[in-house]
């Protein structure tokens, strides 16, 4: 294991992906000779040229159809969004043509793509540059959706993306991406299956249920639980769809209390299908109310403190904790 | 390989006629309540897509919007497979899961049946990336009607595959009416083939009721593009009989104007060509008529044989690997499928 940062893993399970399969190829705004807007893409049009490492116009509709089409006769499109705020503009070939494609044909055209990009709200962006779209996407049949936090997630979930035979959206943490964490050397295959949440840290008083750039938060809010004498579980979803369930469930029989922290907002959020699962399926394990944080249901203002103010943080988590905890 | 000019005339004809046949057809059964969703015939368009697709290879890519049904039947799926789809059985060219609108056949290199207007021209390019990804040769036809022309999703199309190089066709199935809107309310262009002209796409006009004279353009276009992959345009001005869809009365345009066109016929001026030729006697067009006609009828047959797609497959065809791949664990109904069965 070696320290590297989040985008650095990303920049290995793309060129891993493109050494091994020569259907595999990277197009996008500003991927190839820009190296990517966020440097994700970082050398990779120097080692496998502009066959492969493809600019494109702004287009995302045009473009990320053009994937779906490339992908109808078996290549494997990754396709780049500079943010997935600007996925919206292409949301018909994302959610019309990708995933119901396999369906209409009636199993003929599967459609192994992948669209990556930042997701989730950064800092200062704006309403049009802050969008959390893990529900919109988890809500559409037939796409699959995960959001890694940590830099070996993000590497073994893109590695896997790739290779599934369906449309995978892979939400990158837009703040995370300097992030470090420990990662398998190259030469060790890292995949990590779709549909598999984490324990990133064990604990016994309350299970608190996060993904994306909630994770960190998570983390470091458990650290001031714990100086007040609670012990919080931390479950990182990793994937929104499809959810692990039983990995939801184990946590919730052992600690019997759930705060949800969801970067998106809470209307028809991803919290809600987690808090549903829970109560229809192990309704008797909960000693108190499922509580979410998510963000507020307004568009992100640009001012600073507000903004602070709509996105979840450890004071809204301490909060939420205490209440289920009846602390 | 088949090559364009080796395919025969009267094979074709029986092509059109066979369509022709296929959708009157479809329209009865429609009223019979036999078919469901939204239904759009191609009738009077025939010799668009049968032209078309008798000037390039069998292994060449075609792709069309809604009004598909002529799409498929030219690439050689059988009526059977059709009406079966339209019936909404397991036997259709789509598993009955796509209906009239979503017809595919992946064998015969159909890539659909797309109901988003606009929304499959880039799907068209990315076909045409591929080609040219792995160095092939072959071409993307993709056609579309003149509603198509106004959508961002096919600006984005045409520069990109302008921008790359691609070895495309676009073929502009122009019928003067997008659902009841006129071209002339629609379309800012005097004619539709200047929307090429903005992309520097080399653009034609084409008469789409004379079969051979849109063979002739589209396989000369084609023979340049296999030399040097490019993309062009083709505006191929047609004109389709019935409404929109099955509900449109098609109250937006006089009665004078559609006969004008039917004076015009496609199958009629094929078969005068050929007849006048001394290639096709009036017998054997009666002959060739008299098949298509079994041909359909006998697919209707088909079609009311064939079972309904099976309730417990309801969640395979969701995710390629079957449903519970990598876990998927979707959120059923509870018994939803026993519901189902129940209300039948």
């Amino acid at each position: 294991m070696r320290e590297i940062t989040y985008r650095q893993a990303l920049n290995e399970a793309l060129a891993e992906e493109l050494e091994r399969d020569p259907n595999v190829f990277l197009m996008g705004e500003e991927v190839a000779e820009y190296n990517g807007a966020y440097k994700v893409s970082q050398g990779l049009l120097e080692r496998f040229g502009p066959r492969r490492i493809i600019d494109t116009p702004i287009s995302e509709n045009g473009f990320s159809g053009l994937g779906v089409g490339a992908a109808m006769v078996g290549l494997r499109p990754i396709i780049e969004f500079m943010t997935f705020s600007f996925s919206l503009v292409a949301f018909d070939q994302v959610v019309n043509n990708a995933p119901n494609m396999f369906t209409m044909s009636g199993g003929q055209f599967n459609i192994p793509i992948t669209f990556r990009g930042p997701n989730g709200p950064a800092h200062q962006l704006g309403a049009t540059h802050s969008h959390a779209t893990e529900p919109l996407y988890a809500n559409a049949p037939g796409l699959k959706v995960c959001t890694p936090a940590t830099p070996r997630d993000a590497k073994g979930l893109l590695k896997t993306a790739v290779r599934d035979n369906n449309p995978v959206l892979v939400l990158e943490a837009e703040l995370l991406y300097s992030s470090k964490g420990m990662v398998e050397p190259p030469d060790e295959e890292l995949l990590i299956p779709l549909g598999q949440a984490e324990v990133k840290r064990e604990g016994s008083d309350v299970s608190i249920i996060c993904y994306s750039q909630t994770v960190p938060l998570a983390l470091a809010t458990a650290q001031k639980l714990e100086d007040e004498d609670i012990s919080a579980e931390i479950v990182d979803l990793r994937s929104i769809k499809p959810l692990d369930e039983k990995a939801i469930f184990d946590s919730v029989a052992k600690t019997h209390r759930v705060v949800i922290v969801e970067q998106d907002c809470p209307f028809c959020g991803v919290g809600a299908e987690v808090c549903y699962r829970i109560q229809q399926n192990i309704f008797d394990e909960l000693d108190a109310p499922i509580i979410r944080v998510s963000q507020e249901d307004v568009p992100m203002p640009y001012n600073e403190r507000l903004e602070k103010a709509v996105l979840p943080n450890a004071d809204k988590v301490i909060a939420a904790v205490k209440k289920v905890c009846y602390a | 390989m088949q090559r364009a000019e080796q395919r025969d005339e009267v094979e074709m004809l029986a092509l059109m006629l066979l369509i022709r046949r296929f959708e009157e057809r479809a329209s009865q059964q429609y009223q019979a309540q036999k078919i469901g969703g939204f239904c759009h015939l191609y009738i009077g368009q025939e010799a668009v897509v049968v032209g078309a697709v008798a000037a390039v290879r069998d292994d060449d890519y075609i792709i069309t919007a809604y009004r598909d049904h002529g799409h498929a039947l030219a690439r050689g799926t059988s009526a059977n497979a059709c009406m079966a789809e339209l019936f909404g059985r397991e036997t259709g060219c789509s598993r009955g899961l796509g209906g009239s609108m979503h017809f595919f056949n992946r064998q015969n290199h159909m890539y659909g049946g797309h109901a988003i207007v606009g929304a499959h021209v880039p799907l068209a390019v990315g076909l045409a990336f591929a080609i040219k990804y792995r160095g092939e040769d072959r071409v993307t036809l993709c056609f579309f009607g003149d509603g198509a022309i106004n959508q961002g999703a096919f600006h984005e199309a045409l520069n990109l595959a302008a921008l790359y190089k691609l070895p495309i066709v676009f073929i502009c199935e122009n019928n003067l009416f997008a659902m009841g809107t006129s071209v002339k309310r629609s379309t800012s262009l005097k004619q539709i083939v200047d929307r090429a002209e903005g992309y520097d796409i080399p653009g034609e006009i084409v008469d789409g009721m004379n079969f051979r004279e849109v063979r002739d353009k589209i396989a000369e276009i084609v023979s340049s593009i296999r030399k040097e992959p490019h993309p062009a345009f083709v505006e191929v001005r047609t004109y389709r009989y019935r409404g929109h869809s099955m509900s449109d009365p098609a109250s937006y345009r006089t009665k004078q104007e559609l006969e004008k066109y039917r004076l015009d016929d496609p199958i009629t001026r094929l078969r005068a060509q050929l007849t006048r030729e001394g290639k096709l006697t009036n017998e054997q067009f009666d002959q060739l008529d008299k098949k298509a006609k079994e041909t359909v009828l006998a697919s209707v047959k088909f079609a009311e044989k064939s079972p309904q797609p099976p309730l417990d497959k309801l969640y395979d065809y969701t995710y390629a690997n079957g449903a519970g791949e990598a876990g998927v664990s979707p959120v059923k109904s509870n018994g939803l499928a026993a519901d189902i069965a129940a209300t039948e």
